[in-house]
């Protein structure tokens, strides 16, 4: 059993949870994910980590609510325990040896690019983050990037904050002024990662992108997080969970991503009210 | 005077048509008639010929005697003396090509059950005998055990046994590898693995889970905090695929994937949190154990067609004939000298169909097997929703890529030789991480050698 040693709402839908996992933490770098599981015969989902304390030992996760298993995750408190939790799975994202690079979050996945942020920031590398939200109300981690970024823009779908428009616009900009990146590195939903790297793939620059697919053991036992990269099929849990963006076949990943939909969505229906009966 | 019937006692089991919609053991297991009853065909040979087919050398004839004397403890103990998890090997063992393949009276007629008799006998303990085994005294040295599956369990079996203080790490939620997340609750019954693994508790084994060495733990840490041998029981858990079109689409799944699903994450249950998709028409690809096993789950959970989808002939099937006998009853369709070329899908990615070819059975192969060839213009489409690739699978590399000093082959798997010594000093390996996919008692056995070699090592270096 883990402990959740501090848990903060960042936004409705979006919760920080800090778990005490010492083992965990003390491998955990920027780029890797863990598995948990919320209680006995529960899903096992995998969640990227989004920082780490290796005195303290604990790891920090941040999850959007969309499923059943993140509903229930989402109604433990501080001082309860989760069932399982595992990792750091992956490999870490690459920061060695680069000077200047563009970190393109979007959404929750602000959440795993701010670490990414964070350790180019340490290592003395020029950090542009340009993160994007739906609206202001879903803003998440901007003290955090600011201080993390040499430039930050917050752009918003209906420009209810920072600037009206897709990450996309911003980034496009940034390049046009001229600014020269060793790197983009962009993460967030699969169609944010497809534009982000149609436009770099226009102007060469290297993209790495996060991919989150579907998985159950995270150690590449069970295939199902495997996605087609520059022809080749690829696990995302042992081979990433990062990826050369101009190689990964978004269209299909999209597509598998989506297998579950129906279920997930009923499921979390059934969780939804099973807690409106408690409360 | 011994029972000369040439026919076994049968199996008592469910019927076919009622088994094929539940999760329910298949097999019921023999009563203390039965089972005497078929201990009496037993000759007791002097030579022993059956134990000589025994990878962990039960003593057979000895143990069968007990059971004529109605001695069904006596019998247990014999059997423990050599096997650590005898209600799994009852169930899971290949015995017709192992003990009961050298049995003399198999030479007219059916050999001995020997199977079903070690599975009697370890039923009639487990359900008699409630009291823990005692762990015994400590010799305060340490030991890490790497997987919770057959291997591993074995191995940390036998050095509690002799006193050391054994750690397994596992990287899954629970204990018990290919047992709980491969073999299905119908042919294995979870509560056995469970119960096996709580015996082992009771020697005083720690088992760890969530831990994944390599990545949480490197083996270099294991040696710091003061483990003096290690034993690498990781598996061959990499699923393989074919390579052709359509692979990844949205209903096509590894045997693992489909498998681990459906047994570890309970998906056959109402209400899982898991999800598994609902299929009319499901084709598995494969003939092995394992595509047999996926071909029951599939209807189980409720799929009218289930096609077992293998390039060669009903004769060249790795398969124990006893599981392709009972998919068969159960419904599974045999397409035998057929194989996939394409899997088909809707605008939507999901399957549609699988499009094979057929084949024939041309000059022997390396393997000794005839060479299946493509009939010209025989291509057919099948239509099916589901697709489960069940032809292999490959060691996990993620011990090797975080291991200096650790040889390993060219297919992945850990260089040992034959008492499991790698090459490196103090570790040691066993089981489908050193054999490529195999059985579950050849892991077993594989796990009990290293566990002497291990004694032996550590032994020897504080002598």
């Amino acid at each position: 059993m883990y402990k959740i040693v501090r848990k903060k709402e960042l936004n409705p839908t979006v919760t920080l949870m800090e778990i005490d996992a010492p083992l965990v933490a003390k491998k955990a770098e920027p780029g890797q994910f863990i598995i948990l599981r919320v209680n006995e015969d529960g899903e096992r989902i995998p969640l990227t980590v989004a920082d780490y304390d290796r005195e303290k030992g604990t790891v920090t996760i941040i999850f959007q609510i969309v499923g059943a298993t993140t509903e229930l995750l989402n109604h433990k408190n501080e001082g309860e325990y989760i069932q399982d939790f595992v990792g750091p799975l992956g490999k870490a994202t690459e920061t060695e040896g680069l000077k200047k690079v563009a970190v393109v979050g979007g959404g929750v996945g602000c959440a795993i690019a701010y670490p990414v942020a964070k350790k180019l920031h340490d290592n003395g590398c020029e950090v542009h983050s340009i993160v994007g939200f739906r609206n202001k109300d879903l803003v998440i981690l901007e003290d955090e990037f600011n201080a993390a970024s040499n430039v930050l823009k917050i752009m918003t779908d209906d420009g209810s904050y920072g600037t009206k428009g897709l990450v996309t616009d911003a980034l496009k900009a940034l390049i046009d002024e001229g600014n020269q990146y060793d790197e983009v590195i962009a993460i967030g939903p699969v169609i944010m990662m497809k534009f982000v790297c149609k436009l770099t793939k226009e102007y060469g620059i290297k993209t790495m992108v996060s991919m989150n697919p579907i998985m159950i053991d995270g150690t590449g036992m069970c295939g199902g997080c495997r996605l087609t990269v520059g022809g080749e099929t690829k696990f995302a849990c042992v081979d990433g969970p990062d990826f050369d963006g101009h190689l990964v076949d978004f269209d299909e990943a999209l597509e598998r991503g989506s297998m579950y939909r129906e279920f997930e969505q009923a499921k979390r229906e059934e969780v939804c009210n099973l807690f409106k009966g408690v409360k | 005077m011994p029972n000369m019937s040439l026919k076994k006692n049968e199996m008592p089991a469910q019927e076919p048509n009622v088994r094929n919609k539940n999760f329910s053991e298949v097999a019921l297991g023999y009563t203390e008639e039965q089972a005497v009853d078929e201990a009496n065909r037993c000759l007791n040979c002097k030579n022993k010929p059956c134990v000589g087919g025994c990878p962990v050398s039960i003593d057979i004839p000895e143990f069968i005697a007990k059971i004529r004397e109605k001695d069904f403890e006596g019998a247990y103990q014999i059997i423990s003396k050599s096997s650590s998890l005898p209600a799994v090997c009852g169930r899971v063992c290949p015995q017709e090509t192992q003990c009961e393949s050298k049995c003399v009276r198999g030479i007219k007629g059916e050999p001995v059950a020997i199977g079903r008799l070690e599975r009697f006998v370890a039923d009639w303990h487990n359900k008699n005998c409630t009291e823990a085994p005692k762990a015994p005294e400590k010799n305060g040295h340490k030991c890490a055990i790497i997987g919770a599956g057959p291997s591993g369990l074995t191995c940390a079996g036998d050095l509690a046994k002799m006193g050391y203080d054994v750690t397994v790490f596992e990287a899954l939620h629970l204990a018990g590898g290919v047992l709980v997340y491969g073999i299905p609750e119908f042919r294995l019954p979870k509560a056995i693995v469970a119960h096996e693994v709580e015996n082992l508790k009771a020697l005083g084994v720690k088992i760890e889970t969530n831990v994944v060495i390599g990545k949480t733990i490197e083996v270099d840490e294991l040696f710091e905090q003061g483990f003096e041998a290690i034993f690498i029981g990781s598996g061959a858990g990499l699923p393989r695929f074919m390579n052709i079109p359509g692979e990844n689409l949205k209903g096509v799944y590894s045997a693992n994937e489909f498998l681990t699903r459906v047994n570890l994450m309970k998906a056959y249950k109402e209400g899982s949190d898991t999800p598994i998709k609902k299929n009319s028409s499901v084709a598995v690809v494969g003939g092995g154990n394992v595509a047999m096993d996926a071909a029951r789950c599939a209807k189980r959970l409720g799929a009218e067609n289930v096609y077992i989808v293998y390039r060669r002939g009903l004769e060249e099937m790795p398969a124990r004939k006893e599981e392709v006998e009972h998919a068969m009853e159960e419904g599974i369709i045999f397409k035998t000298l057929n194989n996939p070329v394409e899997i088909l899908g809707d605008e939507h990615k999901f399957v549609t169909g699988m499009k094979c070819i057929e084949m024939e059975l041309g000059e022997p192969d390396a393997s000794g097997r005839r060479r299946p060839v493509e009939k010209k213009d025989s291509e057919f489409t099948l239509d099916v929703d589901c697709v489960v690739m069940s032809i292999g699978t490959s060691p996990n590399p993620l011990i090797r890529n975080t291991t200096k000093g650790l040889e390993t082959n060219k297919h992945g798997c850990f260089v040992a030789d034959e008492v499991g010594q790698t090459s490196r000093e103090g570790v040691f390996a066993g089981g489908d991480a050193v054999t490529g996919a195999a059985t579950v008692i050849l892991a077993m056995g594989a796990g009990k050698t290293a566990a002497k070699a291990m004694d032996e090592y550590i032994k020897s270096k504080n002598a």
